[in-house]
């Protein structure tokens, strides 16, 4: 007997009986007997006790630091009571909402996801979710490839190389080719993008704050691509969306980016959750389950999976993404996250994390081995050239539990030493001193 | 009462249920014309308010707690609290980018999680960064690609899919640049290999399966299948959708699969979370270890390392390292399990998949005879002269309080009801379960309007679907206009 | 038994094209409409684009179904029928009455590889 195995001996003899077979072996005789001799190298079963000393061991083998960088993963604020109201069974363990009648809480969470991740990006639908920013990029350059009929695509040099690297992968097997914008001042090179833009390709991808923190001004990429009818695909931090201009004020087809910022914990890289919303005209075009109003034969206002015919389950190879599991419950999380943090407390959090970088950023400014490197607004990331070497920094931070900025040489060595750094409302004037003062006396 | 509103609709301007420090740091400005002007509609109410309004959402939802979940091909097991609570740890909460010295503990798990997949399945390494089964699924047919054009092999652009698979093999296969053929299978769901044989060739890239099928019915002659796509210089894709039933049975490995992914939220307990998130590790046979997807998570001299870049790869499909939570859930149900009790998973599931089959198949059209694996289909009642259909049976049983089976897949068996009890459940909850479905066969048959009426008890009855979908309303301020 | 219409010509796609001032309307049968369920969204393709006989012309989508729409013919599309975008039911409504697309044919000998209504009524049975 084991606790997830409820059977008893007798349960098992009187199922074998109705079944008419004499032993559980016997359900698997048709499996050839040379495949089935298996002796497995796996460590017997513990107890509770036993698995909560193991992970406190292995707990304990990290170390928990206090992020000062940010590049695509942001330490703000979870507040508790969305752990408690995601962790509720009937959110927790359900699945897709195949059955609405009894999946309405489901349909309904997403609805709200849908209808906040709309009102942030300025965009007429959002779907249910992606896997994370990077997929959902990836999968924009598919929507526009497939929408216009055309094999390439742009994506500026100032979208962060993770997301460039995910893009490029998917690109790569379908035989498309994705071409560079340049940047410049860091930030995407206007000149380069209306020279380079033609007819062949399918769109832009650009990134709004980009990987350097900068608030890129994108109002004349609609009439470059206009001339194209190329597609405008903005990957932004939707948090910073509760005061930046929106993809959709800047005429945006497809938003996308991810959700993590809207107070996911960390996690090590994940569970967190691709956003993708786009306007009217595409919404037939979008991967990924959407959820719309209807109603049921007594005329009560329900939800329902919607426009389904775009689906892998339907379309089979003809569908618009082999998207199926997506991260449904972060979606839960996001939604109960804007819910408790509100339409103000959005505002701050992000209006907070702005100070608290530009502060950071002023300070370390002052240090005679730190310099500025581009002269742009930016937002909860910034930009500093280090006269010492990456390595050393983050070696005097880490001894004081600090977890120092990201090297951009780690992806391009030509950026070797300019350091990225973050702050979001979580950390206080206090820490940024100290920060601060480590780096004084290197 | 029925709580129907949404979060927008019970806001009050100025409300809040939220607070942050003051830390003291002054104000910094934004430039005004990078600012929105476009006001968003947002919520605004206090925390209790948030608290009983997704509390009360909540109650609208079917959960495995609930009760019985028989949806063929989801595997709907028990998903322990314990891997819960571990997986929340404060420990765990790192930044993808802290140095290796610092995250030792959570590679090991990264580490031991692939390793552990390996024995169980029989593949030499794993990728524990694909996010979902179908991103899985892409991730694997990105490496069959990959090898093919290695070896400089660039007529196999086809991929063999059953007329039984799940829609994401086909969808999977476009996506990863192939062209998707369809094979056709045996009146008992399995591949027909005379229809295999024809369509292999040299610009065959290799083929996907499932074993067992999304019948439930085990590929015996898969040794005769593996040799021959080998033989055609093809590659064999498992696709872990049905895995449960042969853990610690027989091995993908061993039946001369080349690639696979395993669905950690299916096999290895993790919720299902409405929807995800789940995780779809990939693994695959020696020679095709250096094409799994970066970064990749090593272990050297007794430290984990992580490697960034690797020029044999695939490339990079994930932004970090996939559902890494996830992961820990997963890791979690693995030790507790562990070998002892291992078997009896794949064992305990098909035993109960043939016993619920055994004794509806009276009511109920069976129509692949004998021993199935972890689930099996019926098309539909046998008594078909009151024009009852699967759907009618569906929405019944929601009156019953059981979350209907599969319905309408696979799409080669037409009423198709597709039950997948799986080794967590009792004795005791599958005789109810056989209890009502005798019960909805007999309300079929004696008050037919009564089922193609229900539900009744649910929180909305049957709902009008093409409404829906021929003028989406998709968004709360889509309600205001 | 769903309805066939004497004087069209078929395919076994289920397409019908009746050929009218020398133009040929393309739209489903009664049997399509009725396979695939209510139907909620119509794609339509663009006017004055040319189009080969098999070649997709656009596709119907029901609530759980989705279904390419071939061109049983060559030629240019003078015409599409506008109507369907708002009101897609209007194909399980009347699916004979409501073409989907007009067509300048190329040439008329194409029609008679197509079925006349007693073969495309045994492809239904």
């Amino acid at each position: 007997m084991f606790k997830y195995l409820p059977h008893t001996k007798k349960d098992i003899e009187e199922m074998l009986k109705v079944i008419d077979v004499n032993s559980i072996d016997d359900l698997f005789l048709e499996i050839p007997e040379e495949l089935k001799k298996l002796d497995l190298n796996f460590p017997n079963g513990l107890s509770e006790l036993e698995i909560y000393d193991k992970f406190n061991i292995l707990a304990n083998k990290n170390k928990n630091l206090i992020p000062f960088v940010g590049a695509g993963a942001y330490d703000h604020y979870t507040p508790s009571v969305i752990k408690h109201l995601i962790g509720r069974q009937e959110f927790l363990t359900a699945y897709t909402p195949y059955q609405p009648e009894i999946s309405q809480g489901t349909l309904q969470y997403i609805f709200e996801y849908q209808s906040i991740i709309a009102e942030l990006t300025n965009m007429h639908v959002s779907n249910a979710s992606m896997y994370d920013g990077a997929t959902a990029t990836a999968e924009a350059m598919f929507m526009a490839t497939n929408v216009r009929k055309r094999t390439k695509i742009l994506i500026s040099k100032t979208v962060n190389p993770n997301i460039v690297n995910v893009v490029k992968t998917y690109a790569k097997y379908r035989g498309f080719t994705v071409d560079f914008v340049d940047e410049k001042n860091g930030i995407t090179d206007i000149d380069d993008f209306r020279k380079n833009n033609s007819k062949e390709y399918a769109g832009i991808i650009v990134q709004n704050p980009n990987y350097y923190g900068i608030i890129e001004d994108l109002s004349d990429f609609r009439e470059i691509l206009d001339d194209s009818k190329g597609l405008l695909i903005i990957n932004s931090d939707p948090s910073s969306l509760a005061l930046l201009k929106s993809p959709g004020e800047y005429g945006a087809d497809i938003a996308v980016g991810d959700c993590q910022t809207l107070g996911i914990p960390l996690s090590f890289g994940g569970p967190y959750i691709g956003y993708l919303a786009t306007t009217k005209k595409l919404m037939r075009k979008m991967p990924g389950r959407i959820c719309g109003v209807t109603e049921d034969t007594d005329g009560k206002r329900a939800f329902v999976l919607t426009l389904q015919a775009r689906e892998q389950h339907i379309r089979r190879e003809k569908a618009n993404s082999n998207i199926c599991s997506n991260q449904s419950l972060m979606a839960l999380f996001v939604t109960v996250y804007t819910a408790v943090m509100g339409k103000q407390g959005l505002v701050e959090a992000q209006q907070k994390s702005f100070n608290a970088t530009h502060y950071l950023y002023e300070q370390i400014l002052k240090l005679d081995k730190f310099s500025e490197v581009y002269k742009q607004p930016f937002f909860k990331d910034c930009l500093v050239k280090s006269d010492i070497d990456s390595e050393i920094i983050n070696e005097k931070l880490l001894e004081k539990g600090i977890l120092g900025p990201l090297n951009l040489g780690k992806y391009d060595k030509s950026k070797n030493n300019l350091l990225l750094f973050s702050a979001t409302e979580k950390r206080s004037k206090k820490d940024i001193d100290l920060l601060v003062s480590i780096l004084e006396v290197l | 009462m029925y709580y129907d509103k949404l979060i927008f609709e019970i806001s009050n301007s100025g409300r809040k249920g939220y607070s942050l420090p003051d830390f003291g740091i002054s104000n910094y400005e934004i430039p005004k014309d990078l600012l929105r002007k476009e006001e968003a509609i947002l919520p605004e109410v206090s925390e209790l308010e948030a608290v009983r309004h997704y509390t009360n959402v909540s109650f609208k939802n079917f959960g495995i707690e609930k009760g019985f979940y028989p949806l063929g091909s989801c595997t709907m097991k028990y998903n322990p609290k314990i891997n819960e609570d571990i997986s929340s740890m404060p420990g765990f909460n790192l930044h993808p980018y802290q140095p290796i010295s610092t995250i030792q503990g959570s590679l090991e798990i990264y580490y031991e999680t692939q390793r552990i997949l390996s024995e169980l399945s029989g593949l030499h390494t794993f990728s524990l960064n694909p996010y979902a089964g179908a991103h899985g699924e892409l991730v694997g047919l990105m490496i069959m690609q990959k090898y093919h054009q290695d070896r400089e092999d660039f007529k196999r652009t086809k991929v063999i899919v059953p007329d039984s698979a799940h829609g994401t093999n086909p969808a999977s296969a476009v996506v990863a640049g192939f062209e998707s053929i369809e094979v056709k299978s045996n009146p008992d769901g399995t591949v027909n290999v005379e229809s295999l044989k024809e369509l292999l060739s040299d610009e065959v890239a290799g083929i996907m399966l499932t074993n067992p099928n999304t019948a439930g019915i085990f590929e015996k002659e898969i040794c005769e299948i593996a040799e021959l796509v080998h033989d055609a210089g093809g590659l064999l894709y498992y696709d872990g959708a049905n895995l449960n039933p042969i853990l610690g049975v027989v091995r993908p490995g061993d039946m001369g699969f080349d690639i696979m992914h395993i669905n950690l939220h299916k096999t290895f307990s993790t919720p299902h979370g409405g929807g995800g998130p789940g995780s779809g590790p990939v693994g695959v046979v020696e020679h095709l270890v250096k094409y799994l997807p970066t970064p990749v998570v090593k272990k050297v001299n007794n430290e984990y390392i992580i490697e960034d870049e690797n020029d044999t790869a695939i490339g990079q499909i994930s932004h970090f390292y996939g559902n890494y939570g996830v992961v820990i859930k997963a890791y979690t149900y693995l030790l507790s399990i562990g070998k002892e009790n291992f078997a009896n998973v794949g064992k305990h599931s098909v035993l109960n998949a043939n016993y619920i089959k055994e004794s509806l198949k009276d009511l109920y059209l069976l129509p692949i005879k004998g021993v199935c694996k972890h689930e099996f289909v019926f098309d539909g009642l046998i008594d078909k002269s009151n024009h009852v259909t699967t759907l009618d049976v569906a929405k019944r049983l929601l009156d019953y309080d059981v979350h209907p089976p599969t319905i309408y897949f696979p799409l080669t068996v037409k009423e198709a009801l597709m039950i997948e009890p799986t080794e967590t459940e009792s004795k005791v909850a599958i005789d109810s379960f056989i209890e009502v479905m005798r019960k909805v066969a007999i309300e079929a048959k004696e008050d037919p309007d009564l089922v193609k009426g229900a539900p009744y008890n649910t929180v909305v009855k049957r709902l009008d679907e093409a409404q829906a979908a021929r003028k989406p309303i998709v968004k709360y301020r889509d309600l205001l206009t | 038994m769903s309805k066939i219409v004497e004087g069209l010509y078929y395919t076994n796609t289920h397409e019908w094209v009746k050929v009218q001032d020398g133009f040929a309307y393309i739209g489903i049968t009664d049997y399509a409409q009725e396979s695939l369920g209510e139907i909620v969204f119509v794609e339509l393709p663009e006017e004055e684009s040319s189009l080969e006989a098999g070649e997709e012309l656009g596709a119907i989508e029901s609530v759980k179904a989705a279904s390419d729409i071939l061109s049983p013919v060559t030629g240019i599309i003078v015409e599409v029928n506008d109507e369907l975008e708002d009101s897609p039911e209007l194909l399980n409504e009347d699916p004979y009455e409501n073409w989907i697309v007009k067509i300048d044919l190329e040439s008329k000998s194409e029609l008679h590889k197509l079925l006349n209504s007693t073969e495309y009524k045994e492809i239904c049975e």
